[in-house]
């Protein structure tokens, strides 16, 4: 019996874990109704994984039999591996006995689609209702949208869960094709759009302040995810692609998978070779300062530089191609500016902007307050900034930046080197 | 220079700021009694806690910062290192001597050294709502030993208390032996005689105190741990920043690698 459910658990999280999402964070839920469980805004990470990955929910799938033949899918139904299925149950007791413990903040359930949409999206809403009707639990919940369900079940399984995502899979509608000729974008938009849609009603609903209390819904709202690096899109197609998602759609992440080879099929990379790790980051960088920096994407990538660099982070190199925008003056610039200066973070700059209307800073001041000063320096002008009569050529800046910091990918191979 | 000595408490804490406007002796060093030896030239002052004058002193600092000020000069106060508690003491004087929003004020040595303080200890409140794993009793509490690096319970009983609001739970603080007990409607302080039937110098409890599915779910755990990394994409350096050896022998999930 114990055997039976070690080896269920153990296929169907090795399937889901290539789903990289593990966010639960941006959800209200109370415990009120003295059951078990609470949300916390900010998220939890329980562990970490040897990856150095967060480990926030239990991830699973219901099942990894699918119908589908997605080549970039461990789960695909052409590959040899070994199936299995959980029943309701056996999710919902999982579930508690973890959460019981403080192991996880709650669920993430997916799904390969077994028969159909309808029937798989079916399954699931079954296992989260018995969860918050039955067993009273409050905490996180990420349920996957199972593109094709009919309206009447998202519907349903929007009041249950707290957040709810649905993975492009690929950056552009051309990579899809190549890879999954069965899957279109269009699917992923129609339910996203309505799920969007229904958030944006409730919250109507709520303001109006007719009705007292407005079930919650999708409370942490949509996310979904693109495998970065099995189809040659540049970082500025899958850039736009996001930027259009999380303006269409008002998705709370788009996350960047790279991908790690699981197949011989000759249209993606080998097994064997490395997953782009840095290629990964750099986007997640950019993601970071289009969302929290006031960056537009195309001052970022553009047609005249279609690639993120490898060597120095977005921002710098934003700074470095924009030298007419700096130094920056510490004391008199305001917020939007002091974001732009690399070394600089959100927490640092509204330090500056309070700290400064004390007295004029210096630049032990500004060590104090935790910026990356080495990097900063060339960038900014404070209190006690040395007259200079001409600024330094951003070519020799990055020179100098680079021989003083020591970056952990450069002792990694990357793929563009690969000798075969 | 005087030198205060106190007992560590906030009582005394605040007691010694009291006093230090009642007889404005110039430049004074706050040393905890833990850790005083008295030195053969120079003046002596042995606080005596004092409730009232405790509360006069949290009044005004309540009356010139705002409530998440008044948040980080506690959780600060909760890391028991002895320069922190000079750091508070010259903070107040900072915040009484200046007008009201001088708190916001970071190019301010005392201001930094507070606030860098309340993200630390923050930091350590946040990991023991992650790091905690509780083992269910055969009677059917959830027990959890804990050493946290600075005193944080206080700040966590809450937390717990509203997640776990149907299960009767311990948290125990190894190092400063004391611990936290939910009985299903309030959260108590207990000591060690609470739970002396525990020996709590092993990690785990034996098997004949633990309830029927914990072995096996402690195992499923440790089995979904190991299944969902990615060998592909292994980065030690960053699980250990993100996950520091020091917890490792309170999770489970690590008990191989102890």
């Amino acid at each position: 019996m114990s055997d039976r459910i070690r080896e269920k658990l153990s296929i169907l999280a090795d399937a889901a874990k290539y789903d990289v999402s593990c966010s639960s964070s941006g959800s209200t839920r109370k415990n009120d109704n003295k059951g078990l469980g609470d949300s916390s805004a900010s998220g939890i990470c329980h562990s970490y994984t040897e990856d150095g990955r967060c480990v926030s929910l239990l991830k699973i799938l219901l099942t990894n039999h699918c119908i589908y033949d997605c080549a970039f899918c461990v789960s695909r139904k052409s590959n040899d591996i070994k199936r299995a299925a959980f029943t309701v149950d056996e999710v919902v007791n999982l579930t508690i006995n973890f959460y019981r413990r403080n192991y996880i903040e709650g669920l993430f359930l997916s799904s390969g689609i077994f028969k159909d949409a309808d029937f798989t999206m079916e399954r699931l809403l079954r296992i989260v209702k018995k969860l918050r009707l039955e067993e009273r639990f409050n905490g996180y919940i990420h349920l996957k949208t199972i593109p094709g369900a009919s309206p009447e079940l998202l519907s349903e399984a929007g009041l249950y869960a707290d957040r709810m995502s649905i993975n492009l899979e690929m950056p552009t509608e051309r990579g899809l094709k190549l890879l999954a000729p069965d899957k279109s974008h269009d699917e992923v938009k129609k339910p996203l759009g309505f799920i969007q849609n229904t958030i944006t009603k409730f919250k109507d609903e709520k303001k109006t302040g007719l009705i007292k209390s407005i079930p919650k819904f999708v409370p942490a709202g949509q996310s979904t995810q693109m495998v970065i690096g099995a189809t040659p899109e540049t970082d500025m197609e899958i850039m736009y692609s996001a930027n259009q998602y999380y303006k269409d759609y008002k998705l709370k992440r788009v996350y960047y998978s790279g991908y790690i080879p699981i197949s011989y099929d000759d249209r993606m990379p080998q097994i064997g070779s490395q997953p782009p790790l840095l290629r990964e980051n750099r986007l997640y960088q950019t993601d970071w300062l289009m969302r929290f920096y006031g960056f537009e994407v195309q001052e970022l990538l553009n047609p005249k530089n279609p690639h993120l660099d490898t060597d120095i982070d977005p921002k710098l190199s934003w700074a470095l191609r924009n030298p007419e925008q700096f130094p920056v003056d510490i004391n008199t610039a305001d917020y939007r500016m002091i974001l732009r200066i690399p070394g600089i973070g959100t927490q640092s700059a509204l330090k500056i902007i309070q700290a400064r209307k004390f007295g004029k800073l210096r630049s032990d001041q500004l060590k104090k307050i935790g910026i990356a000063y080495n990097r900063a320096k060339f960038f900014i002008r404070c209190a006690d900034s040395p007259y200079q009569l001409n600024d330094p050529e951003p070519q020799h800046i990055k020179h100098l930046i680079l021989s003083e910091s020591n970056s952990k990918y450069l002792k990694v191979p990357q793929n563009q080197l690969s000798l075969f | 220079m005087v030198t205060y000595v106190f007992d560590g408490s906030m009582e005394g804490l605040l007691t010694a700021i009291f006093e230090y406007y009642e007889y404005k002796p110039g430049k004074i060093q706050l040393v905890w009694n833990k850790h005083y030896q008295p030195t053969m030239l120079g003046e002596t002052h042995t606080i005596i806690n004092d409730k009232a004058k405790g509360e006069r002193v949290w009044n005004g600092l309540k009356k010139k910062m705002s409530a998440d000020w008044l948040m980080k000069f506690y959780r600060a106060y909760l890391s028991e290192v002895p320069q922190t508690f000079q750091d508070l003491f010259d903070f107040a004087r900072y915040i009484f001597d200046n007008p009201k929003g001088a708190e916001k004020n970071f190019g301010n040595p005392h201001v930094m050294a507070v606030s860098k303080m309340n993200r630390m200890v923050g930091r350590e409140r946040h990991r023991f709502t992650a790091f905690i794993r509780f083992q269910e009793t055969a009677d059917g509490i959830f027990y959890a030993p804990a050493e946290p690096d600075f005193n944080v319970l206080p700040l966590i009983a809450n937390f717990y208390k509203n997640r776990f609001a149907d299960q009767k739970w311990i948290i125990y603080d190894i190092k400063r032996k004391y611990g936290l007990y939910y009985d299903l409607n309030t959260v108590q302080t207990i000591s060690f005689e609470f739970i002396q039937n525990i020996d709590t110098s092993k990690k785990r409890l034996s098997n004949d105190l633990v309830s029927n599915s914990e072995e096996l779910t402690s195992l499923l755990w440790k089995d979904y741990f190991n299944s969902i990394n990615i060998p592909a994409r292994k980065n030690m350096k960053l699980h250990i920043q993100y996950l520091p050896k020091r917890y490792w022998k309170y999770l489970n999930e690590k008990d191989d690698k102890n």
